[in-house]
Parts: structure tokens; sequence; C-alpha cells
């Protein structure tokens, strides 16, 4: 019951923030709206038995990608909403019609009708078992995803530096 | 906590893509689109860790879990590159409304 | 005593009561340690600090909240206003919310809150978010000198949160778990006190304490790292524009990350709740008492060192998180971890 009642909260606070970051003028707000959508977020991989993954979304998304975005918007002095002005205006309506329209045909027409949960032992989000499957079956992948890293960390300080 | 069903966790994952790809599309600030971006991948995230919990054997849920994890570490190295992108072209450009990024080279 | 007995077993009464207890506690700490900065710092600076509102001063903190409480509430006029009055909640709730996974003793009754399996990433998690609360206090101030001391401290935040990050994924190691409750269980054995983690693998434990406590200092902005709240810098930072309570939250806010970040710092590396010496007499003092004379100590420390260094300027500052400290956490890991590996 407990599930119930933190699943349909958290779900209310997702369904309005997404509309937020994408209605909203201040891009800060916008921001600050992302933020309570990945905490809703994380609630919610904490109902599918992800603990590890849910406070990995804290630190990483909620703690440290939205600090970088809140940083980029302060710094740029992007607080002015007045900046941006569409130019075509009959795409807002079109947009938001047809994505109404695929969250309705996908859900309706393929989600109602998948199965259930499949049992799962008590301990599937532990940082035990993740990592686990992490080193042995995804290592590979892993290793991978540090090289991105790496390049990532390169790619950005290069850019950042104003003469070469 | 067998009593929500995965299809409703999909049905929100859905919604949350669909307004990502909304946001993409109209907005013209940069960085919102990239906000946007962010939330298509966190509703990925979503349908992965969602049908995890509907697979069979062991590995394969576990597998939507180290999923997730990689896609968010995807998702900081592009935020880093892409934010760096970001003040790159307003050091030059002194404006960042996408409509005015319309050269190839400038 | 059945129907008490029945109570505390229910989760719904027990986990809501220990999370009055718990923040109650650290509430009740804090003008405490107000009132022991203020006379220690004195008392190092050969003068006195308060000694008149109550014995030996003791009432001075009831003063200045009563103080701050009655002061004008005075808001700028073009600052955003929901952020601004979100900020200082952004900043005092994931301090308060920290401490659920302190084990203060080790009796099933008084272990964390939650003793969830991924229990020091919990404590990360939230000192990232009191980021927010900085930030946005800073930019929604309207001010440019709040905005950079917002941008100051956070990015000092987020430096030292890495080399804090690997060192204690040094003490993760040695324990095998992320749960806190093992990390203390796993310093236990014949050895009492060579057996806590600071005194592992000599000197390997002794270089993660450091580094943990340097990045102590600077995640809560305490002297020397306090750069950007400091009175004669920038105003006061990104607090400049606050007034009576919003300031009293930030103010809490400090004192009482201080007092968690010194709790995960004892059951981490000083052995949490554990005696000394693992036989009689040590065992007859019950473990929290261990723990808040282990917390005292630390306390003392971070009022100590804010009297005695000299204030870090800010590129120094970040110098010494990115060049020094992280490099130093990295090596420290990667030798911990060949030792551990070369055991098993």
């Amino acid at each position: 019951m407990l599930a119930q009642i933190l699943f349909w909260l958290m779900a209310l606070v997702i369904v309005v923030t997404s509309i937020g970051v994408v209605a909203v003028r201040n891009p800060v707000r916008s921001a600050l709206n992302l933020v309570a959508n990945f905490f809703a977020l994380a609630v919610l991989y904490l109902l599918l038995y992800a603990q590890f993954v849910a406070v990995v979304q804290i630190i990483v998304y909620a703690g440290a990608i939205m600090v970088l975005f809140l940083f980029t918007i302060m710094l740029l002095n992007l607080g002015a909403p007045s900046e941006m002005v569409e130019r075509y205006e009959w795409k807002r309506p079109v947009t938001v019609g047809l994505a109404l329209l695929f969250v309705i045909v996908l859900s309706g027409g393929v989600f109602a009708r998948l199965g259930q949960a499949q049992p799962a032992p008590d301990d599937i989000g532990t940082v035990q078992m993740v990592g686990k499957y992490l080193f042995t079956d995804w290592v590979y992948p892993f290793e991978l995803t540090s090289v991105l890293l790496l390049i990532a960390i390169v790619g950005a300080i290069v850019m950042a530096k104003r003469r070469f | 906590m067998e009593a929500i069903p995965v299809s409703w966790y999909l049905m929100l994952s859905a919604f949350m893509f669909a307004m990502g790809v909304t946001g993409v599309v109209i907005r013209r600030n940069p960085i919102v689109i990239f906000m946007c971006i962010e939330l298509m991948l966190n509703a990925a995230n979503l349908a992965f860790l969602a049908f995890a919990r509907q697979q069979a054997q062991l590995g394969a849920q576990v597998a939507g879990q180290v999923y997730t994890i990689l896609v968010m570490a995807v998702a900081a190295a592009e935020v880093a590159i892409g934010l760096g992108i970001i003040v790159a072209i307003y050091r030059l450009r002194d404006t960042i409304n996408v409509d005015e990024m319309n050269l190839l080279k400038f | 005593m059945r129907r008490v007995d029945a109570l505390l077993n229910n989760p719904w009464v027990v986990i809501p009561l220990r999370i009055l207890i718990v923040i109650g506690f650290i509430l009740t700490l804090v003008p405490g340690l107000v009132w022991l900065e203020r006379r220690v710092l004195a008392l190092m600076q050969i003068r006195k600090g308060p000694n008149r509102v109550g014995p030996a001063g003791l009432l001075q903190p009831v003063a200045d909240g009563i103080k701050l409480f009655f002061k004008e509430d005075v808001v700028p006029e073009r600052v955003d206003r929901f952020i601004y009055f979100l900020a200082p909640a952004g900043f005092l709730i994931p301090v308060l919310i920290a401490p659920a996974i302190i084990p203060w003793g080790p009796n099933d009754r008084l272990t964390p809150i939650a003793d969830v399996n991924i229990g020091i990433l919990f404590l990360l998690a939230m000192t990232s978010l009191t980021v927010y609360g900085i930030v946005l206090a800073g930019w929604s101030s309207n001010n440019k000198y709040s905005l950079l001391g917002g941008l100051r401290a956070s990015a000092q935040t987020i430096s030292y949160e890495l080399a804090m990050g690997l060192s204690i994924i040094s003490v993760v190691l040695l324990t095998g778990s992320l749960s806190m409750r093992d990390m203390v269980l796993n310093q236990q054995g014949s050895l009492g006190m060579l057996n806590w983690h600071v005194f592992r693998f000599f000197p390997l434990g002794l270089i993660a304490t450091g580094i943990f406590l340097v990045a102590m200092l600077a995640e809560t902005n305490r002297a020397p790292f306090d750069l950007p709240e400091a009175e004669s810098e920038l105003i006061a930072g990104y607090h400049t524009e606050y007034s009576s309570m919003k300031f009293a939250m930030f103010f809490m806010g400090e004192y009482a990350s201080m007092i968690t970040i010194s709790a995960v710092m004892v059951t981490l590396f000083f052995g949490g709740w554990l005696p000394p010496l693992p036989f009689a007499p040590f065992t007859w003092v019950p473990g929290p008492i261990w723990f808040l004379l282990k917390l005292g100590v630390f306390i003392y420390f971070f009022i100590w060192v804010r009297a005695t260094l000299p204030r870090l300027r800010y590129d120094m500052l970040m110098k010494l998180g990115w060049l020094r400290l992280l490099p130093t956490a990295l090596v420290n890991l990667f030798l911990v971890a060949i030792i551990v590996w070369w055991q098993k």
C-alpha cells in the first residue's frame, strides 16, 4: 500500500515536472524542475528494486550534472527569459499533439498488454550484485566507459582553453 | 512491491520521452534543449529498469541495472562536452539562440 | 509493558521516533556548538568569549536565537522570490537527512534509522545536494557578490567531494561493503584500537584519514576553507542578502553538517561505537558514549583548526584539492587495493 501511494505521488511529480521543464520560460526554473524530476525518478528506481542505481542517480544526475547545468546558466547569465523568440509559431501545437499521440498509442497498444513482473531475489539491486555482474559479464563496456569519460575530460578541457 | 504493474512504469517513461522530444523541437535555448535530452535519457533508464523486472533470468534482471549505470556515465560525459560547446559558441557569437546557428562555418 | 513492547516493534512507530530523536539530538547540539565555538575560539585567542548571558555564557546561543528570530526579515526588491525562499531549505534539508545512516551504537534499536545496503553513498549524495542550496542562494540574491560567493562555494564543494569519495572507497575496500554498520563491525577485533581503519596498513589508513579530514573541512566550508563566506572577503558570500530566520537556517545547516560529517569520520575511520580496548573496564561504558566522546574530539578539532590556521586563498584552495589531494587519494586507493588483493 505504501508502494502504491509512493508510486502515484512520484508519478504525479514526474508528470508535472516534465511538463515544467519544457514549458517554463526561465531556464533556471526549468533546471530546478528537472532536478525534482530526477528525485522522483530515484524514488521510482527504489520501488523497482534498484537501490544502487537510485543513489547513483542522485549523486551523478541530481548532484553533478544538474549542478553543471546551473553553473553554465548562471555564468552565461541566461536567466533573462525574453531572449528566445520562436520563429515558426505552428510548431508548438503540432509537436505537443504528436507527442501526446505517441504516448497514447504506445501505452495503449503495446505497454498495456505486457506481462507481470517476475519474482526476483531481495538483494537484486544491491551493490554486491550489480558489481558482480559489472565486473564479470559487463567488464568490457565498463572499461570502455572509463575511456569515454577520459575522452570527455580531455575534450572539455581543450574546449575551455582560450589559446592553444 | 509486486502491486504495481510494470506497464505503468513504461507509460510514465513514454510520457517523459515524449515531453523530452517536444522540448527539443519547441525550445530555442540550447541549454534547455540539452536538459530535454537528459529527460529523454532518463526516460530510457526508467524503461530499462522496468523491463529488467520482467526478465526471467537473474543475469538479465541485473543487466537492466548495469545498462542504466552505463547510460548515466555516457550522459555525464555528453553533458560535459555539450556544455563546453555551448560556452565556446557563446564566447564566439555572444548569443546562443539556436535559430541563429545556421552557418556551417563562421 | 507488553503494549509498549508491541508499539516499539511496529515500524510505523519506531522509525518516526528514531528520526525525531536523531534530528532532535543534532538540532540540540547545534546551539551547544555555537557556544563551544565562541568560547573555545576566544580562549585560544587569549580572551574570554561570552560569559555574561547565563553561567559561563551558556545561554548565549539562546540569546542569539531570540535575536535572529526577532530581526526584521529584509527581502531585497528584485530577487527571484521562489528560489530565494527555497534556497535555505534546500541547504538545511539534505543536511538533516544525512544522519539517517549513522550507527550510534551496537543495539538494533539504536542503530541507524536506515542501515541501507548503500550506506556511505547516501552521505555522498546528501553532500552533493547541499550544493544546490548554496548556488541557488547566491543566484537568487540578485547581487554579484552573492553570486560569486555561491559559485565559489559550490565549486569548492564539488572539488573536494572527489578526494572525499576516493578516501571513502579505500575504507570500502577494507570493509567489503558500503553499509555503515559493516564498517564499524569490520573494526572490531582483539587488538582494539589498532584494528581501527586509521591504523590499518600503516601508513595508508592514516593517509586516507588525512585526506578525509581535509576534505571534511572543505565540504562544510569551514576554516581554513571558508573564503566563500568570509566576512572580510565577499561581504558574507552567498548568504549576504539573507536575514533573520533564513540566515539562521544557513547557520544551523553549517553546524549540523559539521556534526554529521564528524560522525561519519568517527564511523569510518575511528571505530564508531567501539571502545579503544576490547576488555573491561572499557566495555562497561556503552557504545553510544564512546561515539559521542569521539564525536566531541572531532568537533573540537574543527574549532581548533579555525583558531589556528589562516584562510586559504581561493586558487590555493582549488590547487590543493585537485593537484595534491586527488592524486594522493588515487595512489593511496591503488596501494590499498593491491594489499587487499594480495591478502586474499
